[in-house]
């Protein structure tokens, strides 16, 4: 991904309902209202039947409103969350399945050394190679090997997480915990 | 208590305050209908198509504030149901639709009459549920009636395998949600309450925009006293019909694309817009960018996700309408706006588009002048969309509160046949007048039997120039009168149609014998129709294209060769 549309890019998580059709339900309202959505990873929270999902949103400050409000519209949206201000920890997981020859082995080793990656299958003329990492590093990665040849790549997209103090919380905590009638962040423009 | 999912249905309708549904049978949903007989005080109206069990819960819905509920089976029935659900879902209708699902373990193998419903009807609903235990159903009635009438309301469905239904469990019926996810945003901010009483303070070209939410929430007797208080004068956008007495003296009448032309540039001129439960839609502000230019904007709406989707927001105060209109009611200082309001006067007097048009021919705007003097103005009104629409919403002179029921967001051609049969079951107390026209009333006119089966009696006003009007009008104003698929030839004879149901009906074709018909329609113990051959070629006036602002306004016919702005 360029570099330079990362100024638009917001990463927002969302806390929702482990419910049948709830991707289905956030991935259709992205479609159905335009909204740009360049990356999407989901997974199970720390409250049981709740998942949280990840997302990277391409826009400017009216879209990424949009999105957070026409998601709390979903019956099964807990908590949505915009960190791009925040200070917060972006990774993803990438297995990249390298084509490797006796010459070139050793020279593939080494990259995924210097990138703190592993080596977790060797085959016959191949190795995968998974890296975690934000995502330029997988970038990055992902560039030096590509001359050995590449015969597949998986990634899982970004998940995200803002840095110190905890949680994003449920909604229900956060209304127990704030002055209802003050004016919601994501609910004023 | 031990049910089958059937007979859960009808439980929760009873306790949700449900007295009639309407529906169509079919094989998925049978056993629901099979128990139907053991709840003698749930009434079902059998329609003739699903389309106009849906529209015909929303009419009744509007009618009566109560949430609509329509139940279809699985496959045909259900794809049937997504038109009156995607205008529920525009206009914020409280509707509970029930279908039938193939048997669980057939569902995936394309079995008959298999429809991926929930998915189909998804982005059309407020929230949707597949229900694949019996034991779950009592909870997700509860839900379903919850979310489809708190907060902004809208239609909820709920798919039902046919084993579902057949299957028997325990019915514990909740007397709470527990929804911590879905929490509406009642009371007003107060901080933003005195921060938008500070702007009417200060505002010397002040209007109110009156909405849906105005009427969905009741706010009629808090709406009037903000006006009085304050001296606002108010439009009402085309769902805020009916949210203010017309003969009020600040009630100013309809904005946007076939609104007055005065209401918009009085819109043009003001300094501040108190915007309440409608959602700046692209038919009342044209071109964005030049929307108002004066104004700052108070908006207050209970949809989080409408305030500042449109339009810039001085003051956003998301609530119910009726809470935030008492809060600022209460917080405002009783004012004059004397100058303003003889600006607003001037600007009729330069731009007299609410003048009915002199003539002797049959005008449709004439019609439903008669109509309104026929009615006193206490009718409940019910139309599609189109020309009849337009010149209802014109020329109807509205008195009583909540008493315009129309396809708004969607614009659905044929609403007004089964939404005034909804209504009218709803409020029997009420007459109601379904002003249609030719091509919507085709669309949706299998219901007179059902009409002349439970004896509803509804009044039937066609509008009929055998034409698809508007479009025509678009056709003739905007691409150099070349009328394509536009033109009814062949259209029944509507009298010997009505007749042949049973119906009394009338044709009128000459100005002179209106009232006469009108008031025959009304002495008719049940439903009537009268078939008014309009002038063909009359167009709605103003118009204000699509997209652009209000200097390129239409404010009466062209003139002899010349030419709309494109």
């Amino acid at each position: 991904m360029a570099v330079d549309s990362k100024a638009e890019t917001h990463t927002i998580t969302a806390l929702v309902h482990d419910k049948p059709g709830v991707l289905t339900r956030v991935s259709g309202l992205f479609r159905r209202r335009g909204f740009n959505i360049s990356n999407l990873a989901v997974g199970h929270s720390e409250v049981q039947g709740l998942s949280r999902m990840t997302f990277a949103v391409e826009g400017d400050d009216y879209v990424v409103e949009q999105v957070t409000k026409q998601l709390y519209k979903l019956i099964d949206v807990v908590r949505v969350n915009d960190i791009s201000q925040e200070s917060i920890v972006a990774r993803e997981l990438a297995l990249i399945k390298v084509r490797t020859t006796p010459q070139t082995r050793a020279e593939v080793l080494e990259i995924v050394d210097i990138f703190r990656a592993h080596v977790v299958d060797v085959g016959a003329g191949v190795v995968i190679v998974e890296v975690t990492g934000d995502e330029e590093k997988v970038n990055a990665l992902i560039q030096l090997v590509k001359p050995f040849g590449i015969r597949e790549i998986m990634r899982t997209g970004s998940v995200a997480m803002s840095r110190g103090a905890p949680a994003t919380g449920s909604r229900k905590r956060t209304l127990e915990n704030v002055d209802q009638s003050a004016p919601d962040a994501e609910v004023v423009p | 208590m031990r049910l089958s999912g059937g007979q859960m249905v009808c439980e929760a309708l009873l306790r949700e305050g449900v007295d009639v549904a309407f529906g169509l049978p079919g094989g998925a949903i049978l056993p629901l209908y099979q128990v139907l007989p053991e709840y003698p005080q749930l009434k079902h109206v059998l329609v003739r198509h699903e389309q106009n069990a849906g529209h015909a819960a929303d009419g009744y819905a509007r009618a009566t504030g109560k949430v609509g509920v329509a139940i279809a089976t699985s496959g045909p029935g259900a794809t049937n149901l997504v038109t009156p659900l995607a205008t529920a879902m525009m206009d914020s209708v409280p509707m509970v639709a029930v279908t039938g699902q193939v048997p669980r373990g057939a569902i995936g193998r394309d079995a008959f009459q298999e429809t991926d419903t929930t998915g189909i009807t998804l982005p059309v609903t407020k929230h949707n549920y597949l229900v694949m235990d019996t034991a779950e159903l009592p909870g997700v009635l509860k839900e379903a009636f919850h979310i489809a009438r708190t907060g902004r309301p809208g239609p909820v469905l709920i798919d039902l395998p046919r084993d579902v239904q057949t299957d028997v469990a325990d019915f514990d019926y909740p007397d709470e949600v527990n929804l911590p996810s879905y929490q509406p945003t009642m009371e007003g901010h107060s901080q933003m309450v005195k921060r938008a009483a500070r702007l009417i303070r200060e505002a010397q070209r002040p209007l109110i925009l009156a909405g849906h939410g105005v009427v969905i929430s009741g706010a009629f007797a808090e709406l009037k006293n903000l006006a009085e208080k304050a001296q606002l004068p108010v439009v009402t956008t085309l769902l805020g019909i009916s949210s203010m007495n017309e003969d009020h003296v600040l009630t100013l009448g309809m904005p946007g694309m076939h609104g007055w032309a005065h209401i918009n540039w009085a819109i043009d001129r003001a300094d501040l817009l108190i915007a309440v439960g409608m959602r700046f839609d692209d038919r009342v502000t044209g071109r964005i960018s030049t929307f108002a230019p004066n104004a700052q904007v108070i908006h207050i709406d209970i949809d989080p996700a409408e305030v500042g989707k449109n339009v810039r927001v001085t003051v956003p105060i998301v609530g119910d309408a009726k809470r935030v209109l008492h809060a600022l009611e209460r917080e405002v200082e009783p004012q004059t706006h004397t100058e303003w309001l003889q600006e607003i006067d001037r600007l009729r007097d330069e731009h007299p588009s609410d003048r009915l048009p002199e003539s002797d021919r049959l005008l449709p705007q004439y019609v439903v002048r008669e109509i309104s003097d026929a009615t006193d103005g206490n009718a409940i009104v019910v139309t599609g969309v189109g020309q009849h629409q337009m010149w209802a919403a014109q020329h109807y002179r509205f008195k009583e509160p909540n008493s315009w029921i129309t396809s708004g967001g969607l614009g659905t051609m044929g609403f007004e046949v089964p939404a005034a049969m909804g209504a009218a079951i709803g409020r029997p107390d009420k007459v109601v007048w379904s002003i249609a026209g030719d091509g919507g009333f085709q669309m949706t006119m299998s219901e007179l039997a059902t009409i002349v089966e439970h004896r509803v009696p509804v009044k039937f006003a066609i509008l009929n120039n055998n034409f698809l009007g508007l479009v025509r009008q678009l056709q003739d104003l905007f691409h150099d009168r070349n009328r394509v698929a536009v033109e009814y030839s062949g259209n029944p004879d509507f009298v010997r149609l009505a007749e042949a149901y049973g119906i009394w009906a009338a044709r009128v074709t000459d100005r002179a014998k209106v009232r006469e018909a009108v008031d025959d329609a009304m002495a008719v113990d049940g439903p009537a129709l009268i078939d008014f051959r309009v002038e063909p070629e009359e167009n709605v006036y103003p118009h204000l294209p699509a997209g652009e602002s209000v200097a390129e306004m239409l404010e009466g016919p062209l003139g002899e060769g010349e030419r709309a702005w494109r």
